[in-house]
């Protein structure tokens, strides 16, 4: 089971044509919908709901991708990936996109054969642990066992921390998610640990929620955002420019209820942005109203983080780091022109 | 009628069952390797198209991710080939715990079930339906979550004589360090086992000469431990021990098994037992009844019978399957994914294929690494199975 995407990659490039490397947007209308590998277990980010829907952060990132192409945001097939098989899925061809709170790492796109869309949520790695352990600071974790997820950039940074400030720890590596926090849950490990945002989702799942905290110390960089293969600049293009579609929108104050007044709208960027003015679809591959579609169905960058990690879902995380560049934050498109 | 064979029928080259036989094996190895070169450097050309890795230059890179249970030493500086036998070690640990008690259980299930006692073989009948016919998987979830969930956490664990230390964390033992002078302990172990060597050699020799039994078990169980143990004493108990002691959030020093360790053993264990059991016992049975009422009016005892009858007859039939079960367990050892227990399989065609994308190396190196240690157990199984066979002379 758990190797069979690793066969699957072995059988497809033995023996798939070369024809496989050929444009990825093709395929993707001949099949008629997307194929997304995503999270199945991250409440926030990607997990589908008690109606067998998906909902999340990067499941809208997909459903805007569909959007753009179809004018649907219904067009996607989600496939759910452990963080372990994910770049093998990519790689064999068996997803479009993947779009699964993975980070962005020099040789992940190097060495692996990928391309990493823009980032779509900064975010950094933490620790969280039982509350009466009495720990307020990560250094003071020396000695402690520590439940990780396996094939993720927090094995990696963990064993970074603790050599740099030369603290022991003992690492238990689990292959999903949700085995990691049960294990951790069960009280196997004195601490959890995974990216910031993670942490407080998985929280929730504890027996007892509020008897654990997450620790202030963000040990690492994690820039997260969607990948595609290596090879195929036109879907490259698609995947990227949709993120800046969406955060040009919450710039230009541009939403999915006003999008139809917009179109009204004097300001030429906003023209340029909807298609009103110029067809910067074309260039893509897309429509003319290619941008309109997205914010049409999903709506901006800003709305999409409210409803799923904001103070609309239940993690109500701030923006922080993910607020535009005007409101002290990194997301920043370039512009559409 | 004259015999007209002076002289083989005239058939064309074609119709000559030895070439047409010839030409169509060469046909068929052609295409064969045909294939498998077709798609090797299809392979390789495709994955080169996408950026995939194609070479084993990740074998010397950094690893950069720890792991809690190691045979030889290993950290986060070591390279991912280091990890690879890391990985590979406690497999072939786990293997080889699992194989020498299963077969030590399943022996005396399937004795239990052939037992005169209602009570245990009923019992052995129920242990042996149970356990052969619940997925293996969820039984290894069953013992981690039955192993860890009941367990104190560190700091409230319980304690054995304030040397043994049981909690979720694992059990933690003293470890025995040895102290100069251990060595003539060990001198005195090997002399004992040759003694007792000795011993047998001269007792069969005594028996096919003069008919008189001595009794080898006891006098070998008193050689083999007795020995040391007084050379131990005499040498002045060189052995010292590191006795875990409670350290923060754990217990340092010592010893430990882990959880994950103990819920992988014991669910290969009993899962491969309950196979066993039934092959002991089909291989009992195949003994004909025969042989022990012949025995029995030779005028040997039941025990002798036992062993120098039955056994030997059982053993042959029991021997070939017992071998796939071996290959069954050491197969299955890789469902150490899902309880974090760090097998070849986690840590290798895990987390170091995640960690470098050399998925197609590291799968093919995987399945070979479980293809050799499959051959070299059937191996050393065929062998024992020769030795064991019926003589036909």
């Amino acid at each position: 089971m758990k190797n069979s995407v690793s066969l699957a990659l072995l059988f497809a490039v033995a023996f798939a044509a070369p024809s496989l490397a050929g444009p990825t947007l093709d395929q993707v209308k001949k099949r008629d919908s997307l194929v997304c590998g995503s999270n199945p277990g991250l409440a926030g980010f990607g997990l589908p709901d008690d109606k067998g829907q998906w909902t999340g952060f990067d499941v809208e990132f997909c459903r805007a991708v569909a959007s753009a192409i179809f004018n649907d945001p219904k067009k996607v097939r989600f496939v759910p990936l452990t963080a372990k098989d994910r770049f093998t899925a990519l790689q064999s061809g068996e997803i479009d996109v993947l779009s699964r709170n993975t980070t962005w790492t020099q040789s992940r796109e190097v060495g692996q054969g990928f391309e990493f869309g823009p980032v779509t949520y900064y975010d950094g790695q933490g620790f969280l642990v039982r509350k009466k352990l009495n720990v307020s600071s990560a250094l003071e974790l020396s000695g402690a066992s520590i439940c990780v997820q396996q094939g993720t950039t927090s094995e990696l940074n963990l064993a970074d921390y603790f050599r740099t400030h030369d603290m022991k720890y003992e690492p238990v590596a689990f292959a999903t998610a949700d085995e990691t926090i049960k294990a951790y849950d069960t009280g196997r490990c004195d601490v959890f640990t995974t990216d910031m945002s993670q942490a407080y989702a998985e929280r929730s799942k504890t027996a007892n929620p509020d008897d654990h905290i997450v620790l202030p110390e963000v040990i690492s960089k994690e820039p997260l955002g969607p990948a595609v293969r290596q090879g195929d600049d036109q879907w490259f293009n698609i995947v990227k420019w949709t993120h800046y579609a969406m955060v040009q929108a919450e710039e230009l104050n541009v939403n999915s209820k006003n999008v139809d007044e917009k179109l009204k709208d004097p300001n030429p960027e906003v023209k340029r942005l909807l298609g009103v003015e110029g067809n910067f679809g074309e260039g893509l591959g897309l429509t003319q109203d290619w941008a309109y579609r997205i914010i049409k169905n999903v709506g901006n960058y800003g709305e999409v983080f409210e409803r799923n990690l904001g103070d609309s879902s239940k993690l109500k995380i701030k923006r922080g780091l993910n607020a535009l560049w005007t409101n002290k934050g990194l997301q920043y498109s370039p512009p559409v022109r | 009628m004259s015999a007209q064979t002076s002289a083989p029928p005239r058939i064309s080259f074609w119709n000559d069952p030895f070439w047409r036989g010839l030409i169509f094996q060469a046909a068929l190895a052609l295409f064969v390797i045909a294939l498998i070169w077709g798609a090797w450097s299809n392979a390789l050309d495709n994955m080169a198209r996408r950026g995939i890795p194609t070479d084993f230059s990740f074998w010397n890179k950094p690893a950069s991710f720890d792991i809690n249970q190691s045979l030889i030493s290993y950290s986060a500086a070591s390279e991912n080939g280091r990890a690879f036998w890391v990985g590979l070690l406690n497999t072939l640990l786990v293997a080889a715990i699992g194989v020498v008690l299963s077969t030590i259980v399943g022996f005396a299930v399937g004795a239990a079930r052939l037992s005169k006692s209602w009570l245990v073989a009923k019992l052995a009948t129920i242990y042996v339906e149970t356990i052969r016919n619940v997925p293996l998987l969820l039984q290894l979830l069953f013992w981690y979550n039955a192993v860890l969930k009941p367990l104190p956490a560190p700091r409230n664990s319980v304690s054995i004589f304030n040397t043994l230390f049981l909690n979720n964390r694992g059990l933690f033992m003293p470890q025995p360090l040895p102290q100069a002078g251990f060595g003539a302990v060990w001198l005195a172990l090997a002399a004992g086992i040759a003694a007792a060597l000795a011993l047998r050699f001269y007792a069969r020799k005594r028996q096919r000469e003069t008919g008189a039994q001595t009794p080898v078990g006891p006098l070998s169980v008193a050689l083999i431990i007795g020995l040391p143990l007084i050379v131990y004493f005499m040498a002045g108990r060189p052995l010292a021990f590191d006795i875990p002691k409670l350290k923060g959030f754990n217990f340092d020093g010592g010893m430990r098994l882990t959880p994950e360790f103990v819920a992988l053993e014991l669910g290969l264990t009993l899962y491969t037992a309950s196979f066993i059991a039934e092959i002991v016992r089909a291989g009992i049975l195949a003994v004909p009844k025969g042989q022990s009422e012949a025995a029995a009016a030779l005028g040997l005892r039941p025990g002798p019978t036992r062993k120098l009858v039955i056994v030997p007859q059982a053993m042959r039939v029991i021997i070939p399957p017992l071998t796939s079960q071996y290959l069954n367990l050491i197969k299955n050892s890789s469902l150490a994914v899902f309880i974090g227990y760090p097998d070849l399989v986690q840590v290798f065609a895990g987390t170091v294929l995640n960690n470098t994308g050399a998925a197609v190396q590291i799968i093919c190196i995987t399945m070979a690494v479980y293809l050799f240690i499959s051959l070299v157990t059937s191996f050393a199984m065929n062998l024992y199975n020769k030795r064991m066979a019926l003589k036909e002379r």
